[in-house]
């Protein structure tokens, strides 16, 4: 019978994820220019936009612009989705977390069409938002985004979307 | 445009923060058509292997652009706000090169105004994208 490999400590794989995830988030401007950031639990991600005033869209309620909320629910779907399949090409070994963190960051999905429905105004407040990825194919994904504030049973927001997945070598 | 026109449209981008950060200019506003630019800007981009904007920036500039044409409908009272926005991107924006979106109000009730949008880099016979839109009508 063979020995079974002593898995690693948990130490080294929580930290080869972050380093990956930290490297894909920080690789996209935007992302840094919107100030929104990425908690992740296992291989479940929250997406957090911390409030800004040049988040405000109408300044008399005061209301998040509706361009930022569709920019944080695009960054949302986006980021869940390359996560996914970053995830299991890190588990299987097929790709090295230590390349994205030097730098060769993998090709990002690219948006076909976005559609959002804004269900009530956005409050002066941090935003959170989940993303689902309800099919991963080949070469089309489609993917639902929801976000929230104060309350997770009540989205200010969501959305679907479709994207063009990167071409895989191999 | 009237010049006092112009002014009241330009005091509309002053005052939306978001807009403003983003670096839009409107070019024209009234009759419930709108037109704004936004230059290139390298905190703008999305993927950064080809210096691409992010689409969520396109997205603002395209809500901001309807958002202003159905505002300046002569049946809108004034106010607005988003009710559902869709976008295509057709194709991606070069880099470097300012885009500019056109929106149109083309149909207006006493709650919903209908709009539809394009925008344009300097390629203006190819879109980077459409939208469209429904959005609230409100008073002041």
């Amino acid at each position: 019978m063979m020995a079974r490999t002593r898995p690693e400590p948990v130490q080294v794989v929580k930290q080869r994820r972050d380093a990956a995830l930290k490297a894909l988030v920080e690789g996209v401007p935007y992302i840094g220019f919107l100030g929104v950031q990425f908690d992740r639990r296992g291989d479940e991600l929250t997406a957090l936009m911390p409030f800004e005033e040049k988040l405000i869209g109408n300044p008399l309620l005061p209301a998040l612009h509706g361009g930022a909320t569709a920019a944080f629910l695009e960054i949302t779907a986006i980021i869940g989705l390359s996560w996914g399949m970053l995830w299991e090409e890190i588990e299987s070994g097929a790709f090295d977390p230590e390349a994205i963190v030097g730098g060769k960051l993998p090709r990002l999905p690219k948006t076909i069409d976005f559609t959002v429905d804004y269900l009530r105004s956005g409050l002066p407040r941090d935003a959170y938002a989940r993303a689902q990825v309800n099919r991963s194919g080949r070469r089309y994904a489609s993917v639902h985004v929801e976000a929230w504030q104060d309350n997770r049973s009540r989205p200010f927001a969501q959305a679907t979307g479709h994207f063009l997945m990167p071409r895989r070598d191999g | 445009m009237t010049d006092a026109k112009t002014k009241i449209a330009q005091q509309f981008m002053q005052a939306l923060p978001h807009a403003r950060a983003l670096g839009m200019r409107l070019v024209s506003m009234g009759d419930g058509q709108a037109e704004i630019a936004m230059d290139y800007d390298p905190r703008f981009v999305g993927d950064p292997e080809t210096g691409v904007i992010h689409g969520g920036a396109v997205s603002a500039l395209m809500d901001t652009c309807c958002g202003a044409a159905a505002m300046s409908h002569p049946a809108s009272p004034g106010g607005t706000a988003t009710i559902d926005l869709r976008i295509d991107y057709m194709r991606p924006a070069t880099p470097g090169q300012r885009i500019r979106a056109h929106a149109d109000c083309y149909h207006i009730t006493r709650s919903v105004a209908f709009v539809r949008a394009r925008a344009m880099d300097e390629d203006e016979a190819r879109p980077v994208a459409t939208a469209t839109g429904t959005f609230t009508v409100e008073g002041k």
